[in-house]
């Protein structure tokens, strides 16, 4: 048995079915993943992240800290409550993690990252930490549900009370500290919606108090086919410590200017960027009938050979779609190896599909 | 718990197979298999007059997590191939012993019927799996 969210026997109460993930005994679905996934695109799921760990960093060094730590440029945080989306790098200029970081203060910033490696995170948070007199405190005793789509804030807002006006105030990326709840308008899905953090003792009543608002209990199978659509990154599948975000379609969260900014694996990363980037991640729909998957060879003919790092039906295009880590010369079209067979995939700019609608 | 229909042989990779009056046998993966792969997305049934051997692959179902090989319960000729599959693979799911059905061969080897699992003996095989 891995470890349990506070939800845990909500979950299985609700006849979910339980799988592992990264230690984590977590709901895959309760029932069909295809109707979750389209409760999100149409109306409004929620998920229980609560096996995401929640770190608060405090001291008045925490931007400085944090702009040496992270790829992206915290400067950028300049009203309370902004939130920015980044890479820790090693030295390598591999991805240690990918993390949410939500400015509060200027003495409190708070970063969300990803379950399967808390504990490395940790580790490395607090490595960096003492230069700078930061404090790192994990807050195991927040959980955290997400509740996605377009009738998500209007129906979660009803749970919120006096806080729901400045609630449903939040502008996109935006987070805020509202009572015992810190409700932040981002997520994973490519809807609108909230991500709402709480004590842990609060999460049982606030998810069912959401189903019975007619947000529909969604688990980690359409998570991962929702934000594949969005085109959004997996840590662990679309990059990991042995890839550079230039490779992994992120050099849009790597901020080089200024120059002078001294951030953990930047010397690795502007040496790839003088010797020439050799891959990139490319978005890639299946022509033919079939499911693309994570490892199944990519072949750009006369060019040379990649791999899927993530593939899956599309609900909503009912096509399916991946990403690839491919030679950067590589084209529009490349063939995907399938069970010994090369079929034609079309090589597509993601999002795939993005606030219900599709972009292909 | 899964629907595990009498009167149906198995295979402890969860195929059932059905003989038919005429002789011929129905393949298709049984409720356990379908609720444990999720909503099917892409079913591969093989071409008919394909000759199949006991164990061997001989279909694919794909859900939006995982593809998995469909083994023939018997050795045989592919006679007849669900072809409403192609597009509605969720037959498998919401129909596993009936319009959900994969393929139906002539079998060439009637002693291999015996070496089945009957629907006991599958229902222990999906309790020794810890279901």
């Amino acid at each position: 048995m891995g470890f349990k969210t506070p939800l845990h026997d909500t979950h299985v109460a609700s006849g979910a079915r339980m799988v592992d993930f990264g230690g984590w005994d977590m709901p895959v679905n309760y029932g069909s993943q295809i109707e979750e996934h389209h409760a999100v695109r149409r109306d409004a799921g929620m998920f229980d992240v609560s096996h995401m760990l929640i770190a608060d960093i405090t001291g008045p060094r925490t931007r400085e800290y944090l702009r040496h730590l992270l790829a992206n440029d915290v400067v950028k945080l300049k009203d309370s409550g902004k939130a920015l989306y980044s890479c820790m790098l090693n030295e390598t200029g591999g991805v240690v993690d990918d993390l949410i970081v939500y400015f509060i203060n200027e003495n409190w910033f708070r970063v969300v990252v990803n379950a399967g490696t808390r504990e490395k995170d940790t580790a490395w948070l607090k490595r960096f930490a003492g230069p700078f007199g930061v404090d790192v405190r994990p807050r195991p005793d927040l959980a955290m549900i997400a509740v996605q789509g377009p009738q998500a804030r209007a129906k979660a807002a009803t749970l919120l009370g006096s806080h729901a006006p400045a609630a449903l105030e939040l502008k996109t990326f935006f987070g805020r500290e509202l009572g015992q709840y810190f409700v932040a308008r981002t997520g994973y899905t490519g809807e609108d919606g909230w991500e709402v953090m709480m004590p842990v003792a609060e999460v049982a009543k606030f998810w069912a108090d959401l189903k019975a608002a007619g947000v529909a209990e969604c688990g980690l199978g359409a998570r991962d086919t929702l934000r594949l659509e969005a085109g959004m990154n997996l840590y662990g599948n679309d990059m990991d410590e042995n890839v550079s975000p230039l490779e992994s379609g992120l050099t849009w969260t790597v901020a080089f200017d200024p120059p002078e900014r001294d951030f953990v694996g930047r010397p690795a990363l502007e040496a790839l960027r003088k010797n020439g980037i050799p891959r990139k991640l490319v978005g890639l729909v299946l022509e033919d009938r079939g499911v693309l998957r994570g490892h199944q060879k990519v072949v750009a003919p006369g060019i040379g050979e990649g791999e899927l790092t993530s593939g899956t039906f599309s609900p909503t295009l009912e096509r399916s779609i991946g990403f690839a880590r491919v030679p950067a010369a590589t084209g529009e079209t490349v063939q995907v190896d399938i069970r010994g067979k090369l079929l034609p995939a079309k090589v597509v700019k993601y999002p795939f599909v993005r606030n219900g609608k599709a972009l292909i | 718990m899964s629907s595990i229909p009498a009167d149906l042989k198995y295979l402890d990779s969860h195929e059932w197979a059905r003989v038919e009056s005429d002789g011929t046998v129905t393949i298709g993966i049984s409720d356990h298999a379908q609720g444990a792969l999720g909503d099917l997305v892409f079913v591969e049934v093989p071409e008919v007059g394909k000759s199949l051997s006991k164990g061997g692959a001989a279909a694919v179902v794909e859900s939006v997590k995982a593809a998995s090989d469909v083994y023939s319960p018997l050795s045989g000729e592919v006679i007849a191939a669900n072809d409403s599959l192609g597009s509605a693979p969720e037959l498998v799911n919401q129909d596993p012993y009936g319009q959900g059905w994969l393929f139906k061969i002539k079998p060439s080897n009637s002693a291999e019927l015996g070496q089945l699992l009957d629907a006991k003996a599958y229902e222990k095989a999906l309790e020794a799996e810890g279901h």
